[in-house]
């Protein structure tokens, strides 16, 4: 199909010709999904360490939860976002409704079960192999916390990363709650159905193999950060 | 861009956006010229939009942000207050949001026109058809795949009108219901050889035809009307009822029907301007 050939061209030109469109979009879907993976992970790291250091009524069931929302669809995220935040629902006050911050929002909703679950897990086996010293030298469970996040940061990272991917690969809520307005709310995943919609199949590829590249681009500013930290630590 | 704009205090969430120079756009005290436009995939898709739109806001320094989505979705969008103004093409429900309290003013605006593409080897011979229920007939009768949006837009809503109009209750194996967008839907056509009726902009912009073809166009009932609509001011005191009113009345202007009629994809006038056919 000459189409893919056409899709690589489109996007090498696109990311070479550094068109002022295309790099705001890309600013936009970076500020909308890192911010959004910023603020889960301030919420659901210290809940996740929580959840994994306590032993309450209902743990279980909570433990459930948070893995299935892993599994939120997006469009319901983004819908229960817009139902919140329209001018008819309980923070329409607010006037957010297509913003970033709303797309923001939503994507806190998809990203912090990931983190939280995912930290809980992490931090529950480590915790394991830590209790008695930690135990013996009569830590008490809050001041636990900290030490656990920071000596998981490895792991820790790479669930935020898994974060990151889920922010910025998701088009359903952003969609809903951002209303894909030029300029204001487009991001990567959104451009990339209009160009669909628009039958521009080139255009719409070359878009998604840009935002593939800077997905990689992240994981591997990321790695990189991790592999140096690593080293130094010995 | 507007991650420049003004922060407005918003709880800790908003707070920790703040810190991250997130802006959150957008509240009608501060000051800033702009109103949400709820609108159709087909206005937007065509380009009219890119067009017309920084004609206008040369003129009135009013930023305008398309929201473009169904019919269906546009009009509860406005119903729940959420845009400050409706342009739309579906007449019936127009007046009907009109007469339930939303709307506070209906106009004309312009007209395009809807085209049936199919296949280009036309298995139900539609192309000789002499009006649109004969071709619709036709696609029935040879039970020839059909491509409907089945999504509540203004083009969809139309389409079950012609279905209607021709006494056919369209359904089985061969009448495809999507749920999708305009251009969605035309991809899937492409992609099944199966007729499709669109709106003559979308189709004119349309870039993924592979074997479709415009089979079926002209006859009248495949007119259709555009109207801009004012949105009730004791229902949502909120929105830029004053900047919405001026889009409203450019759109009617002399300068705006200009614009509207100056508009071309590949040297096709698209929008045919009528806010004073009458």
């Amino acid at each position: 199909m000459p189409d893919d050939a056409n899709a690589f061209q489109t996007a090498l030109a696109l990311i070479l010709g550094l068109d002022p469109d295309l790099i705001g979009i890309v600013t936009l879907s970076l500020k909308v999904s890192l911010s959004a993976v910023l603020i889960a992970a301030l919420i659901a790291l210290p809940l996740g360490a929580a959840i994994a250091l306590w032993r309450f009524p209902g743990r279980g069931v909570l433990i459930v939860a948070l893995n299935a929302l892993m599994g939120l669809p997006p469009v319901v995220a983004g819908l229960a976002v817009y139902l919140l935040l329209s001018r008819a629902g309980p923070l329409g006050e607010l006037g957010l409704l297509f913003t970033p911050g709303a797309m923001v929002l939503a994507q806190v909703i998809l990203v912090l079960p990931i983190i939280a679950a995912l930290t809980r897990q992490q931090v529950e086996e480590l915790h394991g192999d830590y209790r008695e010293q930690l135990t013996s030298m009569g830590v008490s469970r809050a001041r636990r916390i900290p030490t656990l996040l920071w000596d998981a940061r490895f792991g820790l990272a790479t669930v935020m990363l898994a974060g990151f991917g889920r922010a910025s690969a998701e088009v359903g809520a952003v969609m809903i709650v951002g209303g894909n307005i030029d300029g204001v709310t487009r991001v990567m995943t959104t451009a990339i159905v209009l160009e669909t919609s628009k039958g521009d199949l080139p255009l719409a590829l070359g878009l998604g193999i840009v935002l593939l590249a800077l997905v990689a681009l992240v994981n591997a500013a990321a790695h990189l950060v991790g592999e140096t930290a690593r080293r130094r630590v010995g | 861009m507007t991650w420049k704009s003004t922060m407005q205090p918003a709880g800790l969430t908003l707070a920790a956006l703040g810190l991250m120079g997130v802006s959150l756009g957008a509240s009608a005290q501060d000051g800033d010229r702009h109103i949400t436009l709820a609108s159709t995939t087909s206005t937007q898709n065509s380009g009219l939009f890119d067009a017309i739109i920084p004609q206008f806001s040369e003129a009135s320094d009013i930023e305008v942000r398309v929201v473009a989505v169904g019919t269906g979705q546009a009009f509860e969008i406005a119903r729940r207050g959420d845009a400050d103004s409706l342009l739309v093409h579906d007449t019936a429900g127009e007046e009907r949001f009109v007469a339930e309290g939303y709307g506070t003013e209906r106009a004309d605006v312009m007209v395009n026109d809807f085209v049936i593409v199919g296949p280009s080897d036309d298995p139900a011979g539609i192309a000789d058809a002499q009006s649109i229920e004969e071709a619709l007939s036709d696609i029935a009768e040879a039970e020839a795949p059909f491509a409907s949006r089945g999504d509540d837009s203004g083009t969809h809503r139309a389409e079950q009108r012609l279905w209607d109009a021709a006494g056919i209750t369209p359904g089985g194996e061969w009448y495809r219901e999507l749920g999708s967008g305009m251009g969605p839907t035309l991809n899937t056509a492409a992609g099944m050889d199966a007729y499709a009726m669109s709106d003559r902009a979308t189709w004119v912009a349309f870039d993924n035809r592979q074997d479709l073809e415009l089979l079926f166009e002209g006859d009248e009932a495949l007119f259709n009307q555009y109207g801009s609509l004012l949105i009730s001011a004791e229902r949502h005191p909120h929105l830029k009822h004053d900047l919405a009113e001026q889009w409203h009345d450019w759109l009617l202007s002399e300068a705006g029907q200009a614009a509207i009629a100056d508009f071309e994809v590949k040297g096709q006038q698209l929008f045919f301007p009528n806010a004073h056919a009458d």
